[in-house]
């Protein structure tokens, strides 16, 4: 996974998730899938790198689901 | 499958059938090629053969142009084609010169894009014009030109091939006859007879979408722009495409949906009130032609089949987001017809046909990629999709990184056929786009006389050395063209420098674009895609790379 950090990278990682999910708040399942969505765009377009963005990518399929079936 | 309508402002010409000699009794030649299919791709490949003084045949099932528009942006690289083949010209003069193109996310403009940003080139990003008017004008060419027999009225009905020939199978009004040739070309579009004479698969993706197509005959003051709306107020959830073309007739597209009845969409009664609520209540318009459609993006697995080769939508099929259908057939034609005349001469092996199926499959699949992409984002399949789609283009109203995302088209722009085994690789460091493989740029330069001229109007059909600077001069040293005589084919010669007798770069923009300044010299191919480049001149590498190009790597 060239590129990708995928160790702690996060300047304050517990108040970054506290904002996400603070701003799901109150959403229906279809806004909240919205915003994660104009969420990863703003991301990837940072990151830039599209070896970067098809580790993260890769990385994300292939993790599966924590409480998974 | 699309379904038209006309109503009939254009006047169409009508041609004759004439009775072959095939069908007169007089004995019938053997031919060294015959086209199948007189539209923009097969009209331009016995152009180019005639250029080379090659006799062909061309057989089209009509007894006119294309019915109907079809067919209307024709990308800069498709009117350099078309120069070239001796009407380029006259497709700028009727046609409507456009570069710039607008998004709007409902009644709002989100961006602008400008396709041809900078100056010093002789012709424009895009020009559009009616297909039939393309034709006319191919037509009127083909009329002037004694090596081809066009003949109307003439649909293939059977095709057969050994090692030798093809024999092809001709329905006429006269009657049923055979004709024999060496090389048959198949530019008889997406529903190609001989393709499926000989049972070939032509797989892709079907988009379940529908969409109308209505040109409209109007005065308008919209400016000559490429206008395309997502979820546009007057076709809510759907998409949009406004777009002018000749004699005051605008493309209108409209995204109807799968659940769309074909049949009663295309009725005149329920087309003018979707034109209505989008030019508003008061416009004044007339129905041009009308047809509703369906998208697939496909290919055949092989463009050459022995002897016969396969061009344009017979070959390829795309959705007409980005003009790549028409547009890329051009560049079908244009890199076969050297080869085949080349093959044709003994030049060269007959093995360079099969390079027009590496080169022309590398471009067909950027054609159909772009394609499917852009329709993915016209026309989003899942729910998913669509709600990636949208959140692009909500963020797009803010954010400048968005509108890159936002796909309605991305207009056809010439293959860089970076991997051709016909390329010779660069042993010295090169800036800019002009990379083996790449189509040339053009360039304004002043020629002998001093008068004003342009790059690529300096090429001719066959190969070129192109020289810049120091480069220049060596190419015309003594014993210099003596070398290339050593060569399978002849090549020309072209110097840019201060030297009087060379071309001259009065804004510097031929060195700048062909990275020059410290001398350069470029083997240019006959269908303009540079084949090899140099800092100095060394006739063997030269000869070595001229061979290459010529399909000669191993002998």
């Amino acid at each position: 996974m060239a590129g990708l950090i995928t160790d702690p990278n996060m300047t304050d990682p517990d108040g970054f998730y506290e904002d996400l999910v603070s701003a799901h708040r109150g959403l229906s399942d279809a806004e909240s899938a919205a915003l994660n969505s104009r969420l990863v765009l703003l991301l990837a377009n940072h990151v830039g790198d599209s070896s970067v963005l098809a580790a993260a990518l890769e990385a994300a399929v292939n993790t599966g689901s924590a409480t998974g079936r | 499958m699309p379904t038209a309508q006309v109503l009939d402002s254009h006047t169409y010409p009508h041609f004759d059938f004439r009775t072959p000699p095939e069908l007169s009794g007089t004995e019938a030649a053997r031919h060294e090629v015959v086209i199948v299919g007189g539209g923009p791709v097969g009209l331009a490949a016995a152009l180019d053969l005639a250029r080379r003084g090659r006799r062909c045949v061309v057989l089209n099932g009509a007894d006119t142009v294309s019915v109907g528009s079809r067919a209307i942006c024709w990308a800069k690289r498709s009117i350099e084609i078309c120069d070239r083949l001796g009407f380029g010209d006259r497709i700028v003069e009727k046609g409507i010169t456009w570069k710039d193109g607008r998004v709007f996310v409902g009644d709002e403009n989100i961006y602008n894009f400008d396709l041809l940003p900078e100056q010093g080139h002789r012709f424009p990003a895009f020009v559009n014009l009616q297909q039939y008017y393309f034709e006319e004008f191919a037509v009127a060419r083909v009329q002037n030109e004694p090596l081809i027999d066009l003949r109307w009225q003439s649909r293939v009905t059977g095709v057969a091939q050994d090692g030798d020939a093809v024999t092809l199978t001709v329905e006429t009004p006269d009657g049923v006859y055979t004709l024999t040739a060496d090389y048959v070309l198949a530019a008889d579009g997406v529903r190609s007879a001989v393709r499926r004479a000989l049972d070939l698969e032509f797989s892709g993706k079907v988009f379940e979408d529908r969409f109308l197509i209505a040109d409209v005959k109007m005065k308008a003051d919209f400016p000559t722009e490429r206008w395309f709306w997502f979820d546009p107020p007057f076709n809510p959830g759907q998409s949009a495409l406004l777009h002018r073309q000749a004699d005051d007739v605008w493309r209108i597209d409209l995204q109807l949906g799968w659940d769309a009845d074909p049949d009663e969409e295309r009725k005149p009664e329920n087309v003018i009130p979707r034109i209505r609520r989008m030019l508003g209540p008061d416009a004044d318009f007339d129905l041009e032609w009308v047809s509703v459609y369906t998208f697939q993006c496909r290919r055949l697995e092989k463009f050459r089949h022995g002897r016969i080769l396969f061009i344009g939508d017979s070959a390829h099929q795309v959705s007409p987001f980005g003009a790549r259908g028409g547009n890329g057939g051009l560049q079908d034609a244009d890199n076969l017809i050297w080869k085949l005349d080349l093959v044709m001469r003994g030049s060269a092996p007959e093995s360079l046909l099969d390079s027009y199926d590496d080169e022309r499959i590398f471009a067909g699949d950027e054609n159909i990629a772009n394609s499917t992409r852009s329709t993915d984002f016209i026309t989003p399949k899942s729910p998913a999709s669509k709600m990636l789609r949208d959140s692009v283009l909500a963020l797009a109203k803010q954010y400048p990184f968005a509108r890159r995302l936002v796909n309605s088209g991305r207009l056809s722009l010439p293959a860089v056929l970076s991997n051709s085994p016909l390329n010779t690789p660069d042993s010295a460091a090169f800036l800019g786009p002009m990379r083996p493989g790449a189509p040339c740029l053009d360039a304004p330069v002043t020629v002998a006389d001093g008068s004003a001229g342009w790059l690529l109007r300096q090429l001719g059909d066959g190969f070129t050395l192109l020289g810049f600077g120091a480069a220049a001069s060596a190419l015309t040293e003594d014993g210099f063209a003596e070398a290339m005589r050593a060569g399978p084919v002849p090549v020309a010669i072209l110097a840019v420098s201060d030297d009087p007798v060379a071309l001259g770069d009065p804004d510097g923009l031929a060195s700048e674009r062909y990275d020059a300044r410290d001398g350069a010299l470029y083997l240019i191919r006959p269908d303009q895609h540079v084949a090899a480049r140099w800092r100095t001149v060394d006739p063997a590498a030269i000869l070595t790379a001229l061979r290459r190009a010529c399909g000669l790597a191993d002998t």
